[in-house]
């Protein structure tokens, strides 16, 4: 037993011992590391050096070059390459090597997984933004000023520093089903019990399934909106509240009339942050229901298809329609805040 | 003052670029030569055979094998590597099946490759032309140690590529020999009696609150349902035979042909009736809601008898601490066949194949085909294999023993589990899902055929 903890151990070490006895020692990786690293700084820094003393007619070409060069290489060769790649790739078969035109997209709209799974998408991406918006501002307005407020915001901030995967764990206890006649382990059936109902298989029974996960979900991401609005709310100039006082609105007009123009821009913000990440929604339905009894959503079909069944073409081609489905979202982000800066 | 400016920004880049420089070089260091003696060593009388290599070349290998096992693999080679000079490398990967087609098609794959399914071999085979065929002593290995069975699922049109390495039988039923003794009940040897004594079980009398005669579950995280894929496989091996299992594999008899459909009517007999499962746990459904493993804890508690799993189910942690004897805790028989005395069985095992024929490469793959590793591997515990040489007083425990003997046995008919071998589409896809579906109150009809429909064509 000793011999068997300690072999793997044992191992690891033996040839870092006989290497340092024999002709190479154990700092010529760290010899080598530092020489590397002062080789690499020396050329970078002579570069930006020669940009900076370049002639002053290239000059602002020349570090506009090496500054904004980089990133313009990393962006071709970590998204603009794979969307391209993505795109042709969809247009081929499973080996990719035979053009198929638009038969994987003809396959996802004639199958009737894959379109309980574009389904899907669409509920979760109507659902989450909203009930997240409005749980998320609700609290903030209720808890506004209110005494022990930090705590109060804390508290429902907190998920927000969850994983999606140890949320979704956390979920399933609380969705976990027992028999009627034994004794049940998960809370909400506990609750049923105690209410004289029949325990439920929350996480199987579909169409309400898919609602199950989606409050994992809106119990995230109400903690980013609540903070972000509470922040917006206090941004309100107080004149203009004090005014709308003296002026005799009631809360309600108030509410519709001084708050709600005064937090647009964040709403926008909250609402489109809110369905890109409902739209790429992995985790949670991979944990909980592995995409099983028709929960199954975009971001999940698309990753069995391509790395468990080995199916890259049908893998591309939900991809690029998940790219189409949030590119609008963010068209709009874009265009807002600039609308924006132009009234600053 | 503006060079003062220059130099201020000189060292902030400075710095930043050697962060990144660091993290570069990190990533490429490492790879240093190793060396170890090729002395003489005691204890090398059996390792004779493969030579000794005074260059001290490395053998890279890699897996899906890791924790726990994979250290047992790493010991089983120690006094090989000793003894030869050569030094193994190994990498285990819980991503290697997704990784080794491209690692095979990019030149960067590892030496020697553990295939955990001959249908990944054969696709990795296919598509890139990189494993190379077995070299002559693999070959004589084979013959010698393996059965016909065995030997064909390492052959790809006619060449052999592969040499099975550990093994496992699939169909056990796990129950508790206390509670069949207390129940009367014996262990049944046709399908017949075992449904019989389901029933029997089911409408007892004094049966505890919960109590239904068969636990089990299907989750498995993303690879939900395997679980009962295993079932069907049992009951088509044992219902149609071998060559219609066969058939099926291949995808030639179809999932809605009358054959498959009566194993899988003859699996729902027992998982779709509500009066038989799920011990300890709830109703039908929860089978979907059960992990796997965890399924089998409602024998210890008697709210359930019987069990299917495999016989790796003893290296399972809800199994630890148990006794897994006759009259111990737990204890298994082979789900039996439609007559007493059936003698064919499920199972799976990995292969080795090698992507390059260099000297020490095939000195290792000789190695790992031979007895000598087998029962070397072996005695640590927790795997078998059907390696003919292997003694089958090293098995770590009775099951492990009963499944070498009926492995070793000549008349055993052994098939690979079947979902292993069919496309990754069908295999790793629409069969689990279609499991999943058919438990949670899918028709039968609509199940079948949408597995069907999802095998891809050519």
């Amino acid at each position: 037993m000793f011999e068997l903890a300690v072999g793997p151990v044992s191992r690891a070490l033996v040839p870092l011992v006989t290497r340092g006895v024999s002709e190479s020692h154990w700092w010529d990786k760290w010899l080598l590391l530092a020489g590397g690293v002062a080789v690499f700084i020396a050329v970078i820094g002579i570069i930006l050096f020669l940009a900076d003393k370049s002639p002053k007619k290239i000059r602002d070409w020349a570090q506009l070059l090496v500054f904004v060069g980089p990133s313009i290489l990393l962006l071709l060769v970590g998204l603009v390459y794979p969307a391209v790649r993505t795109i042709i790739l969809s247009a081929f078969d499973d080996k990719g090597t035979t053009f198929v035109g638009l038969s994987n997209y003809l396959w996802m709209v004639t199958q009737p997984s894959i379109v309980q799974t574009l389904i899907n998408t669409v509920i979760w991406v109507l659902i989450v933004p909203l009930a997240s918006v409005a749980f998320g501002l609700a609290y903030a307005i209720f808890i506004d000023k209110a005494r022990g407020e930090p705590v109060l915001k804390s508290l429902v901030f907190m998920p927000m520093a969850i994983s999606f995967v140890g949320a979704s764990v956390i979920w399933k206890f609380m969705y976990e089903y027992r028999g009627s006649e034994l004794e049940q382990i998960g809370l909400l059936n506990q609750i049923l019990v105690w209410l004289g109902f029949q325990p439920q298989q929350f996480l199987l029974n579909s169409p309400w399934n898919t609602f199950f996960l989606i409050i994992v979900m809106i119990w995230i991401q109400t903690g980013f909106a609540m903070v972000v609005f509470s922040a917006a709310i206090k941004g309100i100039p107080n004149e203009i509240i004090e005014a709308a006082k003296l002026d005799g609105a009631n809360a309600w007009q108030q509410f519709r009339n001084v708050t709600l123009p005064g937090i647009r821009g964040s709403m926008v913000v909250v609402l489109t942050t809110i369905s890109i990440a409902t739209l790429k929604v992995f985790d949670i339905v991979r944990t909980m229901t592995g995409g099983n009894y028709g929960t199954s959503v975009i971001a999940n079909e698309m990753y069995s298809q391509t790395f468990i069944q080995v199916q890259p073409g049908r893998g591309s081609a939900l991809a690029v329609v998940l790219f189409i489905l949030v590119l609008p979202i963010v068209i709009y982000n874009i265009r807002v805040m600039r609308k924006q800066k132009e009234i600053r | 003052m503006k060079h003062v400016k220059t130099t201020r920004r000189l060292i902030s880049t400075a710095a930043m670029v050697g962060a990144v420089g660091l993290v570069l070089v990190g990533c490429s260091s490492g790879d240093a030569a190793e060396s170890q003696s090729a002395a003489p060593v005691a204890g090398c009388e059996d390792y004779g055979t493969y030579g000794t290599f005074t260059d001290n070349p490395n053998v890279a290998i890699s897996s899906t094998i890791v924790d726990t096992e994979a250290d047992n693999l790493v010991k089983s080679w120690e006094q090989f590597e000793k003894c030869t000079g050569i030094t193994i490398k190994y990498t285990g990967n819980k991503d290697f099946e997704s990784q080794i087609l491209q690692q095979a098609q990019g030149g960067t794959a590892p030496d020697i490759a553990l295939f955990p399914q001959p249908g990944l071999l054969a696709s990795v085979v296919n598509t890139t032309g990189k494993v190379v065929p077995a070299p002559d002593s693999v070959v004589a290995n084979i013959d010698k140690w393996w059965s016909a069975d065995w030997k064909g699922y390492g052959t790809i049109d006619g060449t052999v590529y592969a040499a099975p390495l550990m093994a496992s039988v699939k169909g056990y039923i796990w129950y508790s020999p206390a509670d069949l003794k207390a129940r009367g009940i014996e262990i049944p040897t046709t399908l017949d009696e075992l449904m019989a004594d389901t029933e029997a079980m089911a409408t007892a009398s004094d049966n505890p609150k919960g109590y239904k005669p068969w636990c089990a579950g299907m989750e498995s995280g993303a690879a939900s349902g395997w679980p009962g894929t295993d079932w069907i496989e049992d009951y088509v091996l044992r219902l149609n035979g071998p060559d219609v299992y066969d058939q099926w594999a291949s995808g030639t008899t179809k999932f809605n042909s009358d054959e498959i459909k009566k194993a899988f009517t003859g699996v729902g007999d027992i998982l779709l009736n509500p009066d038989y499962v799920n011990g300890g746990i709830g109703n039908v459904k929860s089978i979907n809601s059960s992990a796997w493993a965890d399924a089998i804890a409602p024998i210890a508690q008697g709210t359930c008898s019987f069990y299917h799993g495999a016989s790796f189910m003893a290296a399972q942690s809800a199994l630890e601490g148990k006794d897994i004897s006759e009259n111990g805790d737990l204890y298994a028989f082979m789900l039996p066949g439609t007559e007493a005395d059936a003698n064919a069985v499920t199972g799976a095992g990995e292969f080795v194949g090698a992507f390059n024929n260099d000297p020490a490469t095939v000195a290792v793959q000789t190695y790992l085909s031979s007895d000598t590793w087998a029962n070397n591997r072996v005695k640590l515990g927790g795997v078998i294999s059907a390696n003919k040489g292997l003694d089958p007083a090293n098995a770590d425990s009775p099951i492990s023993e009963q499944s070498v003997k009926i492995l070793q046995d000549p008349n055993t008919t052994f098939r690979f589990d079947a979902s292993d071998a069919m496309p990754a589409a069908v295999g790793s896809g629409s069969f689990w899902t279609g499991i999943v579906n058919w438990i949670n109150g899918d028709s039968l009809d609509s199940v079948l055929s949408a597995i069907d429909s999802s095998w891809p064509a050519s």
